[in-house]
């Protein structure tokens, strides 16, 4: 019975994961021919500070925006987690977790309409009298971040919750009881137990900011490029697809190095709430 | 004993909830908008409607988006529902468990960039077919989490019962375990249904010369801003919503009636 979708998944996800691999490999030709010769020229190329700089560029952002959800996103998951009557808490999951079933795109174009010169924000800036010219609130590394948090904060939401409300209020109380101060109490009784749920937030979060391609596109415009972008690029436009596969490789040796900090933080925080 | 009243938390969740459906709303109360211009009100109109239901690139788009998820929805079902039961029953590998869930790490780029790759290189020509395959890797992992959920809580003892009286083990499946994990697959069904219906950047990469509805809106989007656009936008959002409230509604527990087999289509 696992026969099936595991040669679907090995036919259709493995091989084309280590085709992408192999390709890095190799040499680019031209008009988007690939010339069956190993070499490191794509490593090297890749190495350069101008994509360096891109992939660097990326990871801030995505860090900023997994930090913004997280910030924002904590409050959120106490508040809902505290409610008394399961009726209101799945109430209020609902409404969190809805755009994101929405279209994506259609969420980042949602900005546009608010953020453009002729937009709603400028209209009303301009109509109270508080901005003589309309701002440039596009195009800018703000605007990118603010598409992915608007986006990916659902993800953030979801699991701080699932981790919250399987903590006993009691368990909290104890401690205050035992004479621990309340930031004592959070970090050493409360922290442990949600420190997966922060893990898994900020992995949800994170993953799809980084290989995101449409909202630096569109919000973005060229002006805050990512590496999705770049990556779109060397296989639609320039077509130099080995290169583009080094870039993917790259993305992948990213997110592993990331998958391996997150075992080891979660490693760490179940020893702490073991010993402390 | 009460929740605790926290009126800032309260009055924060407000404002979150602003952040999350205003720019939404504001979409769809422009898309009834007389004026070409979001800044201006000129009046309630259903003309930018008028216009998208005249626009036959996006109906068309609207057509092949629906063949593909229908397709890969059904693709993603067979799988993902045989997956879950060969994992539920049949294995405790703990490295399968989780590894069921890799295909929904993977950012959707390298995914994409992958399959583009490997169609590419076995000469199979880009289009609705491609799209439908690339849709089911990750619909048959969405689909089996799903499942086996309901699938563990199923009380097995029914099924051995109708086994101990004779019933062979097909005839059982079907009139025994299949109604009980229905609203499992059909939420699965809905689930996956509605993400390849809003899928862009894999179907970006795989559907060559083929337009779906969401590499229609991103045309449109990067044309410029348009009001035919937050008609797309609000008939677009609505049929989400519907999906998946759809889902949640089928797939929640409704106490001890749900778990009675034999209940649902025979």
């Amino acid at each position: 019975m696992l026969a099936p979708a595991l040669v679907w998944w090995a036919i259709f996800l493995a091989l084309p994961m280590g085709l992408v691999l192999a390709t890095a490999f190799f040499k680019g030709g031209a008009y988007g021919a690939i010339i069956y010769e190993p070499t490191l020229r794509n490593l090297e190329r890749a190495l350069d500070p101008l994509y360096v700089g891109v992939l660097w560029h990326s990871v801030w952002l995505a860090m900023l925006t997994t930090a913004i959800c997280l910030v924002l996103g904590y409050p959120a998951a106490v508040y809902i987690a505290t409610r008394a009557s399961a009726r209101t808490r799945t109430l209020l999951l609902v409404l969190v977790i809805l755009p994101f079933w929405t279209n994506f795109l259609i969420r980042t174009y949602a900005w546009i309409v608010l953020l453009n010169r002729e937009g709603v924000v400028n209209g009303a800036l301009e109509g109270l009298g508080i901005v003589d010219e309309p701002l440039s609130l596009l195009y800018n590394d703000a605007a990118v971040v603010l598409g992915l948090v608007y986006g990916y904060l659902p993800l953030m939401i979801l699991p701080l919750y699932a981790a919250i409300e399987r903590i006993n209020p009691e368990v909290l109380e104890a401690a205050t009881d035992l004479g621990a101060r309340p930031l004592r109490a959070l970090r050493t009784v409360m922290l442990p137990l949600i420190i997966p749920g922060i893990v898994a937030g900020c992995v949800f979060v994170f993953v799809p900011s980084l290989g995101n391609i449409p909202v630096p596109e569109l919000l973005g415009g060229g002006r805050s490029e990512m590496i999705g972008n770049l990556i779109n690029r060397q296989f639609l436009t320039t077509r130099d697809w080995p290169f583009g596969s080094m870039l993917v490789l790259a993305l992948m040796v990213l997110l592993m190095a990331l998958l391996v900090l997150q075992s080891f933080v979660l490693r760490r925080s179940r020893q702490v709430g073991v010993d402390g | 004993m009460g929740e605790p009243r926290r009126p800032l938390l309260a009055a924060y969740m407000g404002a979150l909830f602003a952040f999350l459906y205003l720019p939404i709303a504001i979409l769809v109360v422009l898309s009834f908008n007389d004026s070409k211009l979001a800044t201006v009100w000129r009046g309630f109109s259903l003309r930018w409607y008028e216009e998208l239901f005249r626009d036959t690139e996006v109906l068309l788009s609207i057509r092949t988006t629906l063949v593909i998820a229908i397709a890969a929805t059904l693709l993603s079902i067979l799988f993902g529902t045989l997956l879950a039961f060969g994992i539920e029953r049949h294995t405790r590998s703990p490295a399968l468990e989780n590894g069921i869930y890799l295909p929904l790490l993977i950012p959707d780029v390298v995914t994409g960039i992958g399959l583009l790759s490997f169609f590419a290189t076995i000469s199979l020509p880009l289009g609705t077919t491609t799209v439908i395959i690339a849709h089911s890797v990750w619909g048959t992992a969405f689909a089996a989490a799903i499942v086996r959920t309901r699938l563990r809580g199923f009380d097995r003892s029914v099924e051995e019962a109708s086994l101990d009286l004779g019933v062979r083990e097909v005839p059982t499946f079907l009139r025994i375990t299949l109604p009980a994990i229905s609203p499992g697959i059909i939420a699965a069904a809905l689930v996956v249904f509605t993400l390849s219906i809003d899928e862009f950047i894999i179907a970006y990469f795989t559907a060559g010369q083929t337009v779906t509805f969401p590499i229609q809106v991103y045309s449109m989007i990067r044309f410029g801003v348009t009001p035919e656009i937050n008609a797309v936008a609000t008939v677009m959002l609505l049929f989400s919503m519907a999906l998946i409230v759809g889902a949640y509604l089928i797939a929640r527990p409704r106490g001890p009636r749900a778990a009675r087999p034999g209940e649902g289509p025979a």
